[in-house]
């Protein structure tokens, strides 16, 4: 689970952990309609942002299904609660951990 | 070979600063240690809120974090104050401080007859201390005597992307010179506890390590809470993290590539050179306190949301990856590591960044908590008060 160094360029808008990520990351906060575009190893990807995203948030970099492991730096985060679209904030509202739930 | 500054103790521990600490042996005699450190402003004094109606290990852990707070190799003599009617053993604790060949002095409230004459008694002792410790040589001594605690404190999304990882390579360097590093927090390997099992040493500290965390999750379903009241906070969640795996993931890389070659009980001194783990808590404060009872002199403490917390006697070096925040709370923080997400230095170089602080605060640098005074300090509790 390395931090890739190239990654982190001048004026990139979002990162991308690791190749199996279901989410990029924002570098700065985003507003619904923009196109970010980033790299995810030697590819270029481009993502169209679906709503306004606070710096440090996630957006959804594919369509996520209701129950699917959400992945970021390549291991589990927690499952999505509802469907996410590619574009859409990824946070507490349609993630849940599974960790530390005496609750359940 | 680097070289930082320290004063060699008579048990050949070397400690980077050279504190006369203030110990009140419970909370009923904070009063009294307070005013003496009025008199003696070069002193530190460690008031917290236990000592008393204790009992089995929770008891046992007060007494191993005071004894660990004086012989921590920064302390140069203790002043140990007690009431006299409490559940701390005061003689005892003394006893086991001066097993370092440390200068400790014990009085009591009730023997000395109330607050005042324990004040007036306690100051000149006081003085007669940092006469001692004032002749101790500042010499120069190897990096290899450093052991480092790493920490992270109100963390946000920059916390896993560039200042854990950051940190991550300033620990590889410490450990290249000789030196040690412990990492903290159980709860906050939770999600991630896998990956580092993966760098045990042997099948045992593997073990220790998921039982130390097995441990915690019994406590949580005991309790029959979800975690997420309380950790990931809401500064965090606001800062973008989203659960505690994501938090976790994003905080085990502060330790860096060195396998891991033990799991420690909290406040406990660490066996060896190399990369160990603490079973401690997440909180800030509590976590901090154990390190330095454990006997670590230096701590790095990443944080994204900024907290301004010290320690009474090791000096803690605050590390950010938040631009607007190390800017708006420059007073509070160290090193600034927000060029790695703007692209204008790697990961490498903003760890040689903050290996070089450590060599400068190990060489006698304040950090900006210890300029402005914090010095936080509380008792981790695992039962309940009678």
């Amino acid at each position: 689970m390395e931090v890739k160094e190239k990654s982190f360029g001048n004026g990139v808008s979002c990162i991308v952990m690791h190749s199996n990520d279901s989410v990029v990351t924002l570098l700065r906060s985003v507003k619904k309609g923009e196109v970010l575009t980033f790299a995810i190893e030697d590819s270029t990807c481009t993502l169209t942002v679906k709503e306004d995203v606070n710096f440090g948030h996630k957006l959804a970099l594919k369509k996520i299904e209701t129950g699917e492991t959400i992945l970021k730096y390549g291991e589990s985060i927690g499952v999505a609660t509802t469907t996410i679209e590619a574009g859409e904030h990824v946070h507490v509202h349609n993630l849940i951990g599974v960790r530390g739930r005496g609750d359940q | 070979m680097t070289m930082i500054k320290g004063y060699r103790r008579p048990d050949g521990k070397v400690g980077i600063r050279n504190h006369l600490l203030l110990m009140p042996t419970v909370v009923c005699a904070n009063q009294v240690v307070n005013r003496i450190q009025q008199q003696i402003p070069n002193s530190v004094a460690i008031p917290h809120q236990h000592g008393c109606s204790q009992v089995g290990e929770d008891k046992e852990r007060t007494h191993k974090v005071l004894v660990g707070m004086g012989k921590n190799p920064n302390v140069g003599a203790v002043l140990v104050v007690s009431l006299g009617c409490e559940v701390m053993n005061a003689e005892q604790i003394r006893d086991e401080i001066a097993e370092t060949g440390k200068p400790v002095i014990w009085i009591d409230i009730q023997d000395e007859g109330g607050t005042i004459n324990t004040i007036k008694k306690g100051t000149e002792l006081a003085k007669g201390l940092l006469a001692q410790i004032e002749h101790i040589p500042y010499e120069d001594v190897p990096l290899s005597e450093l052991i480092v605690g790493v920490k992270c404190g109100g963390s946000d999304a920059t916390s896993g992307l560039c200042s854990n990882p950051a940190l991550g390579r300033a620990s590889d360097l410490i450990i290249n010179q000789g030196g040690s590093i412990v990492m903290g927090e159980t709860t906050e390997i939770i999600g991630a506890e896998h990956l580092l099992a993966e760098k045990a040493v042997n099948a045992d500290v593997k073990k220790k390590l998921y039982d130390s965390i097995a441990q915690f999750e019994q406590e949580i379903e005991r309790m029959g809470v979800d975690m997420r009241g309380g950790n990931p906070s809401p500064g965090n969640i606001e800062g973008g993290l989203s659960s505690i795996e994501e938090k976790s993931l994003g905080c085990i890389s502060k330790a860096g590539s060195a396998p891991l070659q033990g799991v420690v009980d909290f406040a406990s001194e660490i066996p060896g050179k190399g990369f160990y783990f603490m079973d401690s808590p997440g909180n800030d404060i509590e976590c901090v306190s154990g390190m330095a009872a454990a006997g670590i002199q230096l701590v790095c403490f990443t944080t994204g949301r900024g907290t301004p917390t010290g320690n009474p006697i090791v000096p803690v070096i605050k590390i950010s990856g938040n631009e607007i925040m190390a800017k708006r709370m420059a007073d509070n923080i160290d090193i600034d590591t927000s060029t790695v997400l703007q692209g204008k230095e790697s990961l490498q170089q903003a760890g040689e960044r903050i290996f070089e602080e450590i060599v400068r605060v190990a060489a006698g640098q304040e950090t900006k908590a210890e300029i402005l005074g914090h010095q936080e300090f509380s008792i981790s509790r695992i039962g309940i008060s009678l």
